[in-house]
């Protein structure tokens, strides 16, 4: 099985959608999880706060250099993921979709550097 | 040299074949391609002085499934590794060409026109994979340098193998979404060689070949899929009026203007025939009526006796399942036949293609039939400043010419 990233992407500035929708969409989301774990898909998930929340921690020759982040000078953020297990690519667009339909936005696929042992 | 007729029509007819067999068994595209390669160069040398075998496919790929182990076990020789190879090794030979052969095709090709990669790596994948056309070829097919055609079909294979595409053919419930994208990769095959534009003439021709021959495949591969068949159709349907749609200087020749008794009629019977069976089958899509519209063309024997009403409600049928602004447009066309060039006029006036030079071409047309000579004639420099294929500039500038002597 080869593992895959499932980010998605918020807009900063953007507004927060209603109460009631953000309601519903944690309630998707939710839902989706336990499908995911119930098909042997899932490995870790978590939403993330706001890029503003973020730290940047550099190390370089002994001396640490901490500054406020994100790190990425970019309106678009990741704003949360998945990491899910699926036999090849099109197993894991197929999971996409349902995480897009449950988050209601674009979601960005990309594969782990194998690791040997992984299977 | 004996046996070198063999080889490049052997390479034609099974590279392709061959590395999808090889693909199946080793799962890596870039062993494949290279064990098949080397297979054709060891029957270089042999078919020459042996004579050609039996069965030349089959010898090829035999040669190249033992040239791919042989390098997967010097390799695992090499890093000390256990790896699939050498649990392949004690395997029984692999079974001879048949049955399977043709599934191992069909999911390369769902494998090289995967929505994960992008359009043009699809087409040169499709070319190189299925078709088997070396990297020259397809870089002077498109006017493109080499080392970008070499550089898409590295980035492409290296996504296939990094991001786990499969080698699949997509479930029913799949195939939907999935087969259109193939479709696509032919039909814009066929079209870059059929828009006769800059370059080497018969290797555009060439290209046009090389999407029937891809199509034909599909369709021995997928005889139950009507908008394969209806893609064929029109493929073949479109190639027939090659011969008559250029003058020997290579100018421009309108489809009424056409010589119609040198229009293919092998082609066009054959394109009749699957047109027919789509009617028959009764399950429509944007190629099938396509095609059905060029079988209706291809049926009169002068312009004049075209069933423009027919072709109108081909247009409207099209229309109902792609709503695209071309479609409009070519519909407007029949309509001028059936209705009159003003509510062709009226129909063309609303749509969002200004950009489009046979927008300003068709108006331009419109507008002469209207006696508006004036507009037509800025109509068709619209068009002719937006027109890049030089005989279709050419065609416009002859046609504006005209106008004045009016």
């Amino acid at each position: 099985m080869k593992q895959y990233l499932l980010a998605v992407h918020m807009i900063e500035g953007q507004a927060l959608p209603p109460d009631e929708e953000m309601q519903r969409t944690y309630q998707a989301v939710d839902a989706f999880n336990r499908e995911l774990m119930a098909a042997g898909n899932w490995v870790f998930a978590g939403g993330l706060l706001p890029p503003d929340t973020a730290t940047v921690v550099r190390a370089q020759g002994g001396r640490v250099v901490t500054t406020d982040g994100p790190f990425a000078e970019s309106k678009e953020q990741i704003g949360g993921f998945w990491v899910i297990k699926a036999a090849d690519l099109d197993v894991a667009l197929e999971i996409a979709r349902g995480a897009s339909e449950a988050c209601g936005g674009p979601v960005e696929v990309r594969p782990f550097a194998d690791n040997p042992g992984a299977e | 040299m004996p046996g070198s007729d063999a080889l490049a029509r052997t390479f034609r007819e099974s590279s392709g074949r061959a590395v999808a067999t090889l693909v199946r068994v080793f799962g890596d595209i870039d062993l494949a391609e290279d064990a098949v390669q080397e297979a054709f160069a060891v029957a270089a040398e042999r078919w020459a002085s042996d004579g050609v075998p039996p069965n030349p496919g089959g010898w090829i790929v035999t040669t190249a499934r033992n040239k791919a182990l042989d390098r997967l076990r010097r390799e695992s020789t090499r890093s000390g590794r256990e790896t699939a190879a050498v649990s392949l090794i004690g395997e029984p030979e692999p079974e001879p060409e048949v049955g399977p052969v043709a599934d191992d095709q069909l999911r390369l090709v769902f494998t090289c026109c995967h929505p994960a990669l992008a359009q043009e790596a699809r087409i040169a994948l499709t070319l190189r994979l299925i078709a088997g056309l070396q990297t020259p070829e397809i870089a002077r097919a498109f006017l493109v340098p080499e080392a970008t055609i070499a550089q898409r079909l590295v980035r492409a294979k290296r996504k296939i193998k990094d991001a786990g595409i499969p080698y699949r053919i997509p479930r029913d419930h799949e195939l939907p979404e999935r087969l259109p994208d193939v479709l696509a990769v032919i039909y814009f095959v066929f079209n870059e060689g059929y828009t006769a534009s800059a370059g080497d003439d018969l290797t555009r021709q060439d290209l046009s070949a090389e999407a029937i021959r891809l199509a034909r495949l599909l369709h021995t591969l997928m005889p139950d899929e009507p908008e394969v068949s209806g893609l064929l159709a029109l493929l073949l349907l479109t190639e027939s009026r090659r011969a008559a749609r250029t003058t020997r200087e290579g100018g421009l020749v309108l489809l009424a203007d056409q010589d119609r008794t040198r229009w293919d009629a092998a082609l066009i019977a054959e394109g009749q025939l699957i047109v027919r069976e789509c009617l028959r089958r009764n399950q429509p899509g944007a190629y099938q009526i396509q095609a059905a519209i060029a079988a209706v063309h291809s049926d009169a024997p002068q312009a004049a006796r075209t069933d423009w009403r027919q072709i109108l409600a081909l247009y409207d049928q099209l229309a109902a399942i792609a709503a695209t602004p071309v479609v409009a447009l070519n519909r407007a066309i029949a309509l001028a036949e059936v209705a009159g060039p003003a509510a062709a006029l009226d129909a063309v006036d609303a749509l969002p293609l200004v950009g489009y030079h046979l927008y300003h071409a068709t108006r331009a047309d419109l507008l002469r039939r209207l006696n508006r000579t004036a507009e037509s004639a800025a109509a068709y420099d619209r068009a002719i400043a937006r027109a890049e294929n030089a005989a279709e500039r050419e065609f416009l500038k002859a046609r504006r010419q005209a106008l004045a002597s009016k």
